[in-house]
């Protein structure tokens, strides 16, 4: 009888836990959508994301050139992330000798846990300047965002490819080998497809981080909420436009501010809902 | 399920409870960061005075130091911008003027523009150095973002209904702004007189240097008044930290960072 009061009460106290970690998302956006909704139904869906002026002051809310900033920027730190993160993963699974494995991936662990404020600071103080000396315009620009969240992303894209590249069948590899391929012919040619569904999380996931980070953005975008014309042009994110203003933001500005959350909320959804029907019909197949 | 609700609602009693301890006889003062380091000075400078008593100084802006004045979840609140209609029935008082001040690079040739030009600049109608003087270089015009306290005064007393042009970068803060003009010499940014330093070369707007003595003689008009503001006539340990701010000695000391102090409005 005692026992299973104990049971019991161990029972809901873990339901109440992990109520509690569901109705803080359910607060979260519930909270959002009424704070935001209001202005961009006031403002017209389309002109809230299709406007190109954003000038809070005079009742203009246009966040069109954001949406465009936020994809060139992910895009720029994916072109310039994926790809070292990927032969950095082949590296460590395949090649390294344990000893440069063994310093190797607690390096790439530390790289996650360096502050995203430091990032951006460092991109400021190092990158920016680079930038502005050799290829011109204010160095602030799409191109210093996208080599800092490209760094910024390594760790996540390194670590989630390397596993899914350990996590293959020997059997794989030794067939390959077997049928007189070389190293390389086996890794490119077998054990990248095979793994393909877990470098693609790997990217997706990357992606996701790009695309929330802020911190680090907001120090060497230069936040100009302008359509670019070049990846040397400074342009505003989603997040670097909550993260500037909304220290000062009031009345509309405010929810135009919450609204600018809800269109960041639907696209990293949007994404992550692609990610998990991309990896389901792997796996169906 | 009645356990599950009673155990969250013990978890709440307990979060709210963290939240209303702590205050006492902390004086909280609370909005513009344009104003936040110079409290912190006076706050430096009370509390060796006064050492059992205690002042918070936190930033946010002004629109929002003043809601949390007026919420009273801060004693003072402090703005950096002209007060509204509806806040100017709050208690408040100017404690010092700032004037503002367009900074280039130190090495950037152009030593003044006219209000004019500097309005043209700020439009995006100027995009070259050389159409105001300078070097055939492109003007990277940095400006604070929408809502703070500075930009408001410069669009104000500067722009005359015109837009700042989007293609501007947005900085935060003044120290990044600064931070970023004396980096780029073909950038121009705005601040408060009083955080201009070394680092940066500060314009002459019409002819006029913006110093202390042509701010004062009224000559230099690009300028703002500083408020603290309070949901009601201060009293107790709270108008000790203002008396402190418009004595002679807070007086002396905001003058002393920068900023312009006008003894009258002082008594």
């Amino acid at each position: 009888m005692k026992k299973t009061f104990k049971d019991k009460l161990s029972e809901r106290i873990f339901l109440a836990l992990a109520l509690s970690s569901i109705s803080a998302l359910a607060l979260i956006t519930v909270f959002i959508i009424i704070q935001g909704a209001p202005i961009i139904g006031s403002v017209g869906i389309f002109n809230f994301i299709f406007g190109m002026t954003w000038a809070p002051s005079q009742g203009e809310f246009g966040i069109f050139p954001m949406i465009v900033g936020t994809l060139a920027v992910t895009l720029g730190a994916m072109v310039l992330g994926v790809p070292i993160g990927i032969c950095s993963a082949v590296f460590l699974a395949e090649f390294a000798p344990v000893p440069v494995r063994n310093m190797f991936r607690p390096a790439i662990q530390l790289l996650a846990g360096i502050p995203s404020v430091v990032y951006g600071f460092w991109g400021l103080i190092f990158i920016v300047p680079l930038i502005r000396d050799y290829l011109g315009g204010p160095g602030l620009s799409i191109l210093a965002g996208s080599i800092v969240l490209a760094i910024m992303i390594l760790p996540t894209v390194i670590s989630i490819t390397e596993v899914s590249i350990i996590a293959l069948p020997r059997t794989y590899k030794e067939g390959a080998l077997a049928l007189g391929m070389s190293h390389w012919q086996a890794i490119y040619s077998v054990q990248l497809p095979a793994a393909k569904s877990g470098i693609v999380a790997a990217v997706i996931l990357g992606t996701g981080r790009a695309i929330g980070e802020t911190m680090a953005v907001i120090m060497v975008l230069g936040n100009a909420p302008a359509l670019p014309r070049s990846i040397l042009d400074p342009v505003r994110t989603l997040t670097t436009n909550i993260g500037i203003e909304m220290g000062y933001a009031t009345g509309d500005h405010r929810q135009a501010l919450f609204a600018t959350g809800i269109v960041l909320f639907i696209l990293i959804m949007t994404l992550n809902i692609t990610a998990q029907y991309i990896t389901r019909k792997k796996k169906q197949k | 399920m009645r356990l599950t609700v009673l155990i969250l609602l013990i978890l709440s009693v307990f979060t709210l409870t963290a939240c209303s301890s702590g205050a006492g006889n902390t004086v909280i003062v609370a909005g513009s960061t344009s104003v936040q380091p110079y409290a912190e000075v006076l706050a430096e400078n009370y509390s060796i005075i006064f050492p059992d008593r205690a002042v918070d100084i936190q930033g946010g802006g002004s629109s929002t130091g003043i809601r949390a004045a007026q919420s009273g979840t801060a004693d003072i609140g402090m703005s950096s911008r002209e007060l509204t209609e509806e806040e100017q029935e709050m208690w408040n008082i100017v404690i010092a003027k700032d004037g503002l001040v367009l900074i280039v690079h130190p090495q950037n040739p152009v030593n003044g523009l006219t209000l004019e030009q500097v309005r043209r600049i700020y439009t995006g109608d100027v995009t070259n150095w050389l159409e105001v003087g300078g070097a055939d270089r492109r003007i990277h015009v940095i400006t604070r973002e929408e809502g703070s306290g500075t930009r408001g005064a410069f669009e104000d007393m500067l722009m005359e209904n015109n837009l700042i042009t989007s293609r501007a970068i947005v900085q935060n803060t003044n120290g990044s702004v600064r931070q970023l003009v004396s980096n780029d010499i073909d950038s121009i940014g705005f601040l408060s007189l009083g955080l201009a330093d070394q680092s940066v070369k500060a314009l002459e707007l019409d002819g006029v240097a913006p110093t202390w003595n042509n701010v004062m003689l009224g000559d230099y008009t690009l300028f703002r008044q500083f408020y603290f503001v309070s949901a009601e006539k201060p009293s107790d340990y709270v108008k000790l930290f203002i008396d402190f701010a418009l004595s002679e000695e807070g007086q002396r000391l905001l003058m002393l960072e920068g900023l312009i102090t006008d003894m009258k409005e002082a008594e």
